[in-house]
């Protein structure tokens, strides 16, 4: 075989083919979720299914365009895809449009395009660029730091927004720095911080003040290192505080709807009456969204025989919550199926990124894992009430040009790098 | 290490969601049904319920339509209840009251809120109600009957209970279903299936057309038409002539075993328990706790059969061979038995063979073969089983398996039922003597008696008594097609037939009852019967009784009358038989004095002595009431419209 022919059999074709299933499989449902009537036409762009068909054929576009590129200019030009990304999210602040609450939009036309979508795959390639400096060290606080703020300014930007769930997204970004050298006091900070706001949420301040420093006690007695004093008892300090703080951030900082959610989430409230009404009020989604997916049984009602689908129970089902129509419409075979996919090309991907020679490769490869695992943790959990309700779609299945395209642009970026491992410049 | 953590995390994450997911949609998933899911409306459609006609194909019960207001709690919304409650004409605490009612029950599922609208009402209503989310309009169909009597047979249909309900997915909250008589007995046949549409709704409980384009709609299927047996004409001259009297008369045709008249008075309009009053008038006949309305007594009155019983007692004595046609024995007024054993009889003394006997009902000489029967063996216990078994095969102290819902089995003792009675005494046939003369232990119910005379008049055996004569395209069970044989053989039938035929003959005892051109054979009965009141064991005027079947030697119809406190059998029970007999084989009664007497006097004052708290005098010395003028005018007009 000529170098020629060889080339194209270099991209990772079982990726694709993952790609191209869970979008042709997400359009399919897409269609189910949103057709009126028993008339479908297929190119009707006035319609979602027939926008995403619109949406599906300009990625095929974008595809080739980014797998034509050099790998090296998205080595050389991350940094200014991810200045020009910033930007563009600033500029929502003075030329956005709002859209449900969220300043997140750009009009132009009578199309909308969502920066913050394109902004993940940019920051990726900003922080593969940082980590794969060799001058760099995930041990050194000052590049924890410099790490930090890279992830730090789009989430900010989209908080500004207020588009609190795809800011949370950022948070990924502590899989790929773990990966590449951060020390694990980070990840057991995270995981404690979480686990004291939920307890102290839950049991209560003095419940949890109280276990806490039980268990750094016992940790530091047992301990055969020299004591340290002094560490031990800030640690105490500061859990104690924190303890304390919760109820006060909880109270003040969130806004009315997230706190109900958690409320929710964590059984807060004891009134079951008014926990009913909460649930067919405030979560009237997640309600409808996990009973339409019950409601599917072990094979489903068939393709487009969902009865809660076809009339449109659960609000917004083709974009956050089209899983609930493949549980409604193919049941636990047809949710089996997507989450199995979902977990090839994640494993696929971090599989890939290990093989790679170069640590730019190597590192954005994980960035990309990372942010889609996330989406596929959180959208999929609370479809099925296992997580709090936040907003963000499901990777290449929700409806929406932007997002589509902006997951699109992530994984076909690394699947170039990947093509490129064998010929290392 | 570090290269693992998220893999692991990863595949943690897809297991915990398989899992989740198979928790969800496997185990704790309850299957989709269409009827429960409510995304789907349900739109029922019922069918017309089955006619009822009788056996000369005139309709008996036919429809009217009604209309229901029925309510959905989780639908409603906000409404303009002042508007709501003037439209249906309630207040609105009744309103209120019912809603919670209605909430109670099931937020989701249907509730009658309020029943049987008039048609005024409903086209009021009708284009307003689309102002009232959650509540709508159900169209049912309600019986319109065509008679007001037959109430007991034809019984009635009402709102299926929350237990019915339970029981039988078929039905939901506010369907119909028969409650009584034929329609109770055949509602399956009577109801149809009814139909169901479904209708796709959207989240704001809007249509959005038909569910997956009506592939799982169902078109209701009619009721099927049903014939009984009872001839209308013979019914409600039954339940005229039955006027201020209580007890049954229950008419049979011998050959088939069909049921042609079937009386219990005082009875019901069928009509009061239709439409919007129903209720309050069904309160008002279910307490009625000195008529009994809503009894049926042709089925559950149950009472000694008296002097009829002679019947089954000679042919048993026949068959054993324990007497012949020609036994005789001298009467002299009273039966001498054991030590100080005294029977009194009302024959008038002399000798009496087997046809006399029976012509002029004495007591003496059925005690004899009676007393002889029970020493057929050496053992009292087992010749009384051998008796009763014989007894038993007319169909008497057993359910008699008829296809209406009620009954009662009456009592026939056997030889065990003694032995409990007295364990440490040597019993024999005179210790239970009274059953010789159809009193003490034998218990029976009009049907009974009838079914009794049917065997007789068919020599010998008897079809189950039945109400159904034809089910449109379906055949009837054929347990009423198989006749059910006696233990007796035919040829001893010949002389009991000819001494129930000499009661109406010289000196028998309905000797003045005699119709002309009509060959009747019957036996009069007059059982004596007793009340506690106010802790005493009372005596009451006895109980009128009448069996009867003509024409002689191919009887077309074997009757039974039950008259309670109409005293000796030929004064009333025996009047309404000859009536009945001749009313029916001719269709024209020449004995009208039969008929007037019947319709001037009433037991009404009877029924109130045990109740009036004074004492009282029974029988000869009861005295007799009549109805006044203006009742009676009433009557005969209606006599003359049957």
């Amino acid at each position: 075989m000529t170098r020629e022919t060889n080339r194209h059999f270099k991209f990772d074709w079982i990726t694709i083919v993952l790609f191209l299933i869970l979008v042709g499989f997400g359009w399919m449902n897409i269609l189910s979720a949103s057709h009126i009537g028993d008339t479908i036409d297929y190119l009707d762009f006035t319609q979602p299914y027939g926008k995403q068909l619109l949406f599906i054929s300009l990625t095929l576009l974008l595809i080739i365009l980014i797998l034509s590129l050099e790998s090296k200019f998205y080595v050389r030009f991350s940094s200014v895809l991810y200045i020009l990304s910033m930007v563009s999210m600033v500029g929502l602040f003075l030329f956005g449009k709002n859209v449900n609450g969220a300043t997140a939009w750009y009009g132009i036309g009578g199309m909308t395009i969502q920066p913050s979508e394109f902004a993940k795959a940019a920051t990726a390639l900003a922080i593969a660029k940082h980590l794969s400096d060799l001058q760099i060290d995930l041990k050194n606080f000052k590049d924890q730091i410099k790490a930090f703020i890279i992830i730090s300014i789009p989430a900010l930007l989209i908080l500004l927004q207020n588009d609190t769930g795809s800011a949370l997204v950022y948070a990924a970004f502590i899989f790929v720095f773990y990966r590449e050298g951060l020390p694990k006091v980070y990840l057991i900070l995270g995981f404690s911080l979480t686990l004291i706001t939920m307890s102290a949420l839950k049991f209560g301040d003095v419940t949890t003040g109280i276990v806490a420093t039980v268990i750094i006690l016992t940790y530091h007695i047992t301990r055969r290192k020299k004591p340290q004093i002094l560490k031990t008892f800030s640690i105490i300090l500061a859990c104690l505080v924190l303890s304390f703080a919760v109820e006060f951030l909880y109270e003040n900082i969130l806004q009315i709807h997230q706190k109900d959610r958690i409320s929710l989430w964590l059984r807060l409230e004891k009134d079951p009456a008014k926990i009913q009404e909460m649930q067919r009020d405030i979560l009237y989604n997640l309600y409808e969204s996990e009973k339409a997916i019950s409601s599917g049984g072990l094979t489903g009602k068939g393709y487009l025989q969902g009865t809660r689908t076809t009339g449109k129970f659960v609000p917004e089902q083709h974009t956050d919550y089209i899983f609930s129509t493949v549980g409604e419409e193919w049941g636990f075979v047809g949710t089996a199926f997507v989450v199995i996919i979902f977990i090839l090309l994640l494993l696929r991907i971090l599989h890939l990124s290990e093989l790679q020679k170069s640590q730019f490769s190597r590192v954005y490869g994980y960035s990309v894992a990372a942010i889609l695992f996330f989406h596929f943790l959180i959208n999929i959990g609370m479809v099925m009430g296992l997580i709090p309700t936040i907003g963000i779609p499901l990777p290449f299945f929700s409806y929406g040009g932007s997002g589509l395209w902006g997951f699109t642009i992530l994984l076909f970026i690394f699947i170039k790098l990947d093509s490129n491992r064998i010929n290392e410049w | 290490m570090r290269q693992f953590l998220l893999f692991f995390i990863i595949i943690l994450v897809g297991i915990t969601f398989i899992g989740r997911l198979f928790y969800l949609q496997v185990y704790s998933a309850e299957g989709h049904n269409i009827l429960d899911d409510n995304a789907i409306r349900k739109v029922y459609d019922y069918p017309k319920r089955g006619f009822v006609y009788d056996r000369n194909k005139k309709l008996l019960v036919g429809n009217q339509p009604s209309y229901d207001v029925m309510v959905i709690p989780q639908e409603v919304k906000p409404l303009d209840t002042l508007e709501f409650c003037s439209l249906l004409k309630i207040t609105k605490d009744q309103f209120k009251k019912t809603y919670k009612r209605a909430y109670n029950y099931s937020p989701r599922l249907p509730y009658v809120f309020l029943a049987h609208l008039s048609k005024e009402d409903y086209a009021v209503l009708q284009e307003k109600m689309r102002k009232y989310e959650g509540f709508y309009i159900q169209k049912r169909l309600l019986r319109d009957y065509q008679t007001s009597v037959a109430a007991n047979v034809l019984g009635f249909i009402a709102e299926a209970t929350p237990s019915q309900i339970a029981s039988n997915p078929y039905y939901i909250m506010g369907d119909l279903i028969g409650k009584q008589g034929v329609e109770l007995s055949y509602e399956e046949e009577l109801r149809g299936i009814k139909g169901i549409k479904f209708i796709q709704k959207d989240r704001f409980n809007r249509d959005i057309g038909p569910y997956q384009n009506g592939e799982f709609d169902t078109i209701p299927q009619q009721g099927k038409d049903i014939t009984i047996t009872i001839d209308r004409t013979l019914q409600e001259y039954g339940e005229l002539l039955m006027t201020n009297k209580r007890g049954g008369i229950v008419a049979l045709e011998p050959k088939t075993g069909e049921i042609l008249a079937l009386v219990s008075a005082p009875s019901y309009d069928p009509n009061l328990l239709v439409g919007r009053k129903r209720s309050e008038n069904y309160t008002k006949l279910y307490r009625d706790s000195i008529h009994l309305p809503l009894i049926d007594k042709s089925l559950l009155r149950v009472h000694e059969p008296g002097s009829p019983f002679k019947a089954i007692v000679a042919l048993t004595a026949l068959q054993e061979g324990v007497i012949t046609p020609q036994t005789s024995l001298f009467c002299s007024g009273v039966y001498l038995y054991g030590r100080r054993g005294k029977m009194g009889c009302h024959c008038g003394g002399g000798n009496r063979d087997l046809i006399l006997g029976i012509s002029k009902s004495c007591n003496s000489y059925f005690a004899n073969a009676y007393r002889k029967s029970l020493d057929i063996v050496s053992n009292s216990s087992k010749s009384m089983d051998i008796w009763s078994n014989h007894v038993k095969s007319f169909g008497l102290g057993e359910f008699l398996g008829t296809d209406l819902p009620i009954g009662k089995k009456g009592n026939i003792p056997d030889g065990a039922y003694y032995d409990k009675w007295y364990p440490d005494f040597k019993w024999v046939g005179s210790t239970v003597l009274s059953n010789a003369i159809g009193q003490g232990e034998i218990l029976v119910t009009p049907i009974h008696l009838a079914n009794m005379t049917a065997a007789i008049a068919n020599r010998g055996f008897y079809y189950t008594p039945h109400i159904i004569k034809h089910i449109q395209g379906k055949e009837i069970d054929s347990k009423y097609t198989t006749p059910n044989y006696t233990t007796i053989d035919k040829k001893h039938f010949e002389p009991v037939i000819q001494g129930l035929f000499n009661v109406y003959e010289n000196n028998g005892t309905a000797q003045h009852l005699k119709v002309p051109g009509i060959e009747i054979c019957g036996k009069t009965g007059t059982s004596e019967n007793f009340a506690i009141i106010e802790g005493k064991r009372t005596q009451l005027t006895d109980h009128s009784l009448f069996i009867a079947f003509a024409p002689k030697d191919d009887p077309k119809i074997a009757i039974a009358v039950f008259v309670e406190n109409g005293y000796f059998g030929s004064r009333y029970a025996g009047r309404i038989a000859s009536l009945m007999i001749e009313k029916y084989l001719k269709d024209e009664v020449s004995r009208t004095d039969l008929e007037n007497w019947i319709l001037t006097y009433s037991l009404e004052h009877e029924y109130q002595k045990p109740f009036s708290g004074k004492p009282f005098k029974i029988n000869r010395q009861g005295g007799q009431e009549t109805v006044s003028p203006e009742e009676l005018k009433i009557l005969k007009d209606k006599l003359k419209e049957i």
